[in-house]
């Protein structure tokens, strides 16, 4: 076997392939540090850092106290002073408990004193729903930090961005908040070896299609593509775009789509109203891709509620193939 | 146990014995620039000159100047919303304060961040604050990175009696402590979170106290004398510097004006304010340096009147500066290059 198929074949867990990155990080640059609650021993919350403890010690990889606040603005300012932390929150809904740090302090020290300074910090929050966790465990908060200038913000949908991505962030020297999906830690990807950056702030079209495009975040990304293939087989040619960065967004992937299909669908988990696809369908009718518009534009997003236990309400509380086949079906054949 | 020394020294306070000449005389004079500092800062908000808002921290002298006695550059400070001292104590530029104080492109933040964002990160000021306890897990995080980086250097962080009821404070202190890190917390008692006072706000009668919760060495001391000042946080960076980890340190002071521009100050009486304004850490320390010899009478004056001058030509400067252009609002949100 010649080393490019090997190379093809090798795949990893979206959790390994953040794990890989952390790994090439930690190895290359003696600036970068993990915190974060039960990351050592334990591995943490999810095996994300699993064994990288025994490789690099409790120096490097620090297990925090559970204070997220105050951990939060420890990074802050071990960024501002030398070091390249990597901050893991056990659940992105903690980060309710930090948004004093992140949003007051990282966001906007660089501001505040005139370019001064920089906050070279990554944070990876697990987000989402789909485990049981409930409403305290399961949220989507990634629009509250996409509204906040100074951040930039993350949601990668492979393992192969999950990796390109966290390096490119180490690289950014502005504040990267990432969001990663608990539902794709387990799931496996192609991955490349080695050390490589995926860009920041680029959407990529997962399926070219000419009927209808669907800009999804995240896990709907997969929900998306699942749909596309039944619709292709009833004639709907559906163009999937992989929104990637939530700020700044890619405007020009998105606009050139929507001139080409003239229909848009916007699926994300987070709550519908404010949130991802609300920005996506503004900039849209903002721009001279709305004279292209040949039916309105429709999101589909989590419902106006917490996220609930019982497994077949949480479900219906965030967009299912079925939701997207059904706004597919409708849109294509101008029924809205 | 300590080694007994000669009689003549047991009642030579100890910024005396500790400083030099120089030293004890670049402290009075930072000092002095701080309370003329801020009265030109009043002096041009009310004619209209700075908009905005600022604290000031007229009486509170001792504490930044005392504090920062054995800092260099390469040490860090984490500072408040009352700043302008802590400011001053590390050696920042006046002119630049005043010219980001009228919001001018010369400013320390090129007009962006005012008196409460005011830093001088080239000489380890990381920042004044406008939240209160913001700072405190920075500084925990400065102090990890010299402990990580092996730079030797110490942070100090400054922060008032309110803030000590964030629960920042006890985050951070708590990590401080289980990681030994660099890092010595010192807070500024002036009595007042706003309105206020630390009996209604407060659990324990010295904040100091709380150190024991956290299981570092603590200590209360008066906060308008210099030479007590210095001592307790000299103390505490030796500490700091020799690996022993952070201490918490307690200034009693007390601010002669109000919180802020909007304090119509009914909160104290006029006696409480008469009675403190009689402590005044700037008298203290004059006849601390005249008694000692250090200074004479003739030096004090040359040294008010060459203040004068440094602060109107610093308010000058400011004056003339320009402003920053208005396209470049939106400038330094990112880095350039990598921009949104
Ligand atoms: C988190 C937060 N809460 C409230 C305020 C409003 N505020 C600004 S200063 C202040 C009082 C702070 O008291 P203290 O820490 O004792 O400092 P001092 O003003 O006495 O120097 C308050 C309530 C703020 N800026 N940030
Ligand atoms: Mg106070």
């Amino acid at each position: 076997m010649s080393a490019d198929s090997r190379e093809e074949l090798r795949e990893l867990s979206y959790a390994e392939a953040i794990r890989e990155a952390m790994d090439i990080a930690l190895g290359r640059d003696e600036r970068v540090i993990l915190m974060g609650e039960d990351i050592g021993v334990y591995g943490g919350a999810f095996q994300v850092t699993g064994n990288l403890v025994e490789k690099y010690g409790t120096d490097r990889v620090m297990d925090t106290p559970i204070s997220e606040l105050g951990g939060a603005g420890v990074a802050v300012g071990a960024a501002l002073t030398g070091l390249r932390p990597i901050f893991e929150f056990q659940f992105s809904d903690f980060a309710a408990l930090a948004m004093e740090q992140i949003v007051n302090q990282a966001a906007k020290i660089r501001y505040m004193l005139g370019g001064a300074v920089s906050v070279p910090l990554v944070m990876r929050f697990p987000a989402g729903s789909g485990t049981g966790a409930a409403a305290q465990h399961s949220q989507s908060l990634e629009a509250w930090f996409g509204h906040v200038p100074g951040l930039k913000v993350i949601q990668p949908s492979t393992p192969e961005d999950a990796k390109g991505m966290l390096l490119a962030a180490l690289e950014d020297p502005d504040p990267v908040m990432i969001f990663e999906h608990k539902i794709l830690y387990k799931m496996k990807g192609h991955v490349p070896e080695g050390y490589y950056t995926t860009p920041i702030g680029k959407a990529a079209i997962r399926r070219p299609g000419t009927d209808v495009s669907i800009v999804a975040t995240s896990l709907m990304v997969h929900k998306a593509l699942a749909a596309a293939e039944t619709l292709a087989g009833e004639g709907i040619d559906v163009e999937v775009i992989d929104l990637r960065t939530v700020r700044p967004m890619d405007r020009e992937t998105i606009l050139a789509s929507v001139r080409k299909t003239g229909k848009l669908i916007c699926v994300y988990e987070g709550v519908k109203t404010l949130g991802v696809g609300a920005e996506i369908s503004a900039m849209v009718a903002e721009s001279d891709a709305f004279d292209f518009l040949e039916a309105p534009i429709l999101r589909l997003g989590g419902a106006e509620s917490p996220i609930p236990y019982n497994p077949e309400l949480e479900k219906a509380v965030v967009p299912q193939v079925p939701d997207i086949l059904e706004a597919a079906r409708n849109i294509a054949k101008g029924r809205v | 146990m300590e080694k007994s020394r000669p009689m003549s020294e047991v009642n030579i306070p100890y910024a005396i014995r500790a400083y030099s000449p120089e030293a004890l005389k670049a402290a009075l004079r930072k000092m002095i620039l701080i309370r003329k500092f801020e009265e030109g800062a009043e002096d041009c908000y009310t004619r209209g000159l700075i908009h905005g808002t600022m604290h000031l921290s007229i009486g509170q002298e001792a504490s930044a100047v005392g504090s920062c006695m054995s800092l260099s550059d390469e040490d860090k400070i984490t500072s408040t919303h009352r700043g302008h001292g802590h400011c001053i104590a590390k050696n920042a530029d006046l002119g630049k304060m005043f010219a980001e104080f009228f919001g001018k492109d010369t400013g320390y933040c090129r007009g962006r961040g005012g008196s409460m964002h005011i830093a001088d990160v080239a000489k380890g000021n990381l920042g004044a604050n406008g939240i209160v306890g913001g700072g405190l897990p920075i500084a925990v995080g400065a102090a990890l990175s010299a402990k990580r980086l092996g730079t030797g250097a110490v942070t100090i962080c400054f922060f008032g009696d309110g803030a000590n009821n964030e629960g920042a404070f006890h985050e951070a202190l708590n990590m401080a402590a289980v990681w030994k890190l660099p890092v010595v917390f010192v807070c500024e008692n002036n009595k007042y979170g706003m309105s206020t006072s630390t009996e209604r706000s407060t659990a324990v009668k010295n904040i100091a106290e709380r150190a024991a919760a956290y299981s570092m060495p603590g200590v209360t001391v008066d906060g308008n004398d210099f030479s007590a000042v210095s001592e307790a946080v000299d103390t505490a960076v030796t500490h700091a510097r020799a690996g022993n980890g952070p201490s918490l340190v307690e200034n009693l002071t007390y601010r002669w004006r109000g919180h802020s521009k909007s304090d119509r100050n009914r909160y104290r009486t006029k006696e409480e304010i008469s009675d403190w304004m009689e402590r005044d850490p700037i008298l203290q320390m004059t006849e601390l340096l005249l008694s000692h010899k250090v200074i004479s009478e003739a030096e004090v004056e040359t040294l008010q009147a060459e203040t004068t001058q440094v602060i109107k030509d610093a308010i000058e400067f400011a004056a003339a500066s320009p402003a920053p252009e208005i396209e470049d609002a939106i400038r330094f949100v990112y880095n350039e290059g990598t921009a949104a």
